[in-house]
């Protein structure tokens, strides 16, 4: 009896060490992040103003604002998103719900797997091949936009694919039962159903868009520019091209600058993250199933 | 006179499961047929294969015939939506889909085209009549069907297949999850509704089959092994295998 208490007692300590270890792991883990968010805060806040968001680069970018580089991020992500959100949900709907299990349909997953993996910069040089000099898009917002899109595509797929076979199959079945075709069925009860997954994984995808360099450095990003883009076929400046430029390219410029504008790209893709999170946990609270 | 001719149909899975052999099977109209059987014997790929629902699982061939109601079922040129508005299914687990209970109603409707509120709201009212759950549920047509306790919403499922107005009605263990009561509200309108439809019911026990029966074929192992009118099968079977299943010494 007594021997027997001590064993739970035992267990139980020993479940709450290891309780608490895996408590300690995980707080490491989230250490970094909060300490890059708060010395960003620290050194940044000073910067931002109203000026500083809204006004253009004085001084050889040592002073005034930053808002060309803001837009031009802003209008980047749109022109992402105009490409990659149908394309991307398209493909997905295509291997989710019509595509054969097939040797060829498997190949397709691979290739888009393997794309994802595909180091940012390889996706520049490619864009730069294809869109500004074989297309003639010139160093554009187009062309940035393009390659931009071709990289966020695999995220988009695999996650909005991803929520579409998480739907159960019963309602394809009882939905077919009923008369529906296989677009109705989808259209009707699968897409509203997965939305807010898919709605995850495009600002996920976006997010990684707004943030990269390397893709914009050669097809649409500028060093500086006097004057915001008039079209889509004018270069712009960026946000994460206009903190790579200030932090070495620029001699005697002033640090709260440089801390400034990474804490306005942080936040940029911190705000979208949030918006995420925020859709996915309402969908769960309300979902039927 | 029977509404669902079936020929010579056999029918396999890719992985190699024989589902059904060889079988000849007339189903007659406005009477409640019972297909019965242990576990395996191939019921619920039959009534699937009459409404082509199939389609949407792993079966590599067919052969022989299923014709409803003059339509081929396996032609390609049939059309399929028409089919399953002429072959309503219920199945064994509810499945509200994730819709208000009158959304869950009309859906067959819209599907097919048809948006006359009216119209709709008549049918939503006489079919939920229909199938005993008007009462209940009559104050919270916009509430979410899965809401619905388990019978509730199997009437629910019921009253749904009835909204496109089918020829025929496939119930495959329609009552296996639910209460005695909730039971018998389905076995009482299915005895209403063989007036108007062909009701082709795979019962989730013998003494259900025996209830329910106007006509009764007994499947084993992917095979028709017999059929009879009336009580017969029950009362007097045939075949020794048939006798011992619904003796209950096996199944
Ligand atoms: N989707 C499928 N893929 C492969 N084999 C299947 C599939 N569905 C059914 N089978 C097989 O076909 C045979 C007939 O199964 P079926 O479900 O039609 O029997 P049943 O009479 O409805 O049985 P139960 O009383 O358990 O519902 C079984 O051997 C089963 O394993
Ligand atoms: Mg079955």
């Amino acid at each position: 009896m007594s021997s027997g208490r001590t064993n739970s007692e035992t267990k139980r300590i020993t479940q709450q060490v290891g309780f608490g270890l895996l408590g300690f792991i995980a707080t490491l883990t989230v250490l970094p992040i909060i300490v890059v968010v708060g010395y960003m805060i620290q050194k940044g806040a000073p910067a931002i103003s109203w000026e500083f968001i809204s006004g253009f680069p004085a001084d050889g970018m040592r002073a005034g604002g930053i808002l060309p580089a803001i837009l031009g991020t802003l209008y980047l992500t749109l022109g992402t998103a105009v490409f990659s959100v149908p394309l991307g949900i398209g493909a997905a709907i295509y291997l989710a719900e019509y595509a054969p299990e097939n040797g060829w349909t498997r190949a397709i997953r691979v290739a888009i797997t393997n794309l994802a993996g595909i180091p940012s910069v390889v996706y520049g040089l490619f864009g730069l091949g294809i869109f500004v000099l074989f297309l003639k898009l010139g160093t554009s917002i187009l062309a940035a936009s393009l390659t931009l899109s071709i990289m966020t595509l695999p995220v988009i797929i695999s996650t909005s694919e991803e929520a579409l076979r998480a739907v159960p199959n019963s309602f394809r079945v009882v939905s077919t039962s009923l008369g529906a075709t296989r677009w109705q069925t989808v259209r009707r009860i699968i897409l509203p159903q997965s939305l807010p997954g898919i709605i995850t994984g495009v600002i996920l995808g976006l997010e990684r868009a707004a943030g990269e360099t390397a893709p914009i450095l050669f097809t649409g990003a500028a060093f500086f520019l006097p004057n915001l883009p008039g079209s889509p076929l004018d270069a712009t400046m960026a946000l994460p091209y206009h903190l790579f430029v200030i932090s070495t390219q620029v001699p005697g410029m002033p640090v709260q600058i440089q801390y400034g504008t990474a804490l306005v790209l942080l936040s940029f893709v911190l705000v979208m993250n949030i918006i995420a999170s925020v859709i996915r946990s309402r969908a769960r609270a309300r979902r039927l199933w | 006179m029977d509404i669902i001719l079936i020929t010579g149909f056999s029918l396999s899975y890719a992985d190699g499961t024989e589902g059904l052999k060889n079988i000849t099977l007339g189903i007659p109209a406005n009477q409640i047929t019972v297909m019965l059987g242990p576990a395996g014997g191939g019921k619920s790929t039959l009534m699937r294969a009459i409404n082509r629902l199939n389609d949407l699982a792993d079966v590599i061939s067919m052969t022989g015939s299923i014709i409803v109601d003059g339509l081929d079922v396996n032609d390609p040129k049939t059309n399929l939506v028409e089919l399953r508005r002429k072959v309503g299914m219920v199945f064994a687990r509810p499945v509200p889909l994730p819709l208000s209970i009158r959304q869950n109603i009309t859906y067959g409707l819209e599907v097919a085209g048809i948006t006359d509120k009216n119209r709709l709201e008549a049918v939503v009212e006489q079919t939920l009549k229909d199938a005993v759950l008007w009462d209940e549920v009559k104050d919270r047509l916009d509430s979410p069907g899965v809401a619905l306790s388990g019978g509730q919403q199997q009437r629910l499922c019921l009253a749904r297949t009835l909204a496109l107005d089918p020829r025929v009605i496939l119930l495959d263990e329609p009552t296996s999850g639910l209460d005695p009561i909730s039971t018998a509200k389905i076995e009482d309108s299915l005895q209403l509704l063989k007036k108007r439809y062909t009701i082709v019911l795979a019962p989730h026990s013998v003494q259900q089959a025996s209830r329910t029966a106007d006509f009764a074929a007994f499947f084993l192992q992917g095979e028709l092994i017999e059929t009879a009118r009336g009580k017969d099968l029950f009362t007097m079977p045939k075949d020794k295998r048939t006798q011992d299943y619904v003796e209950g010494r096996f199944g």
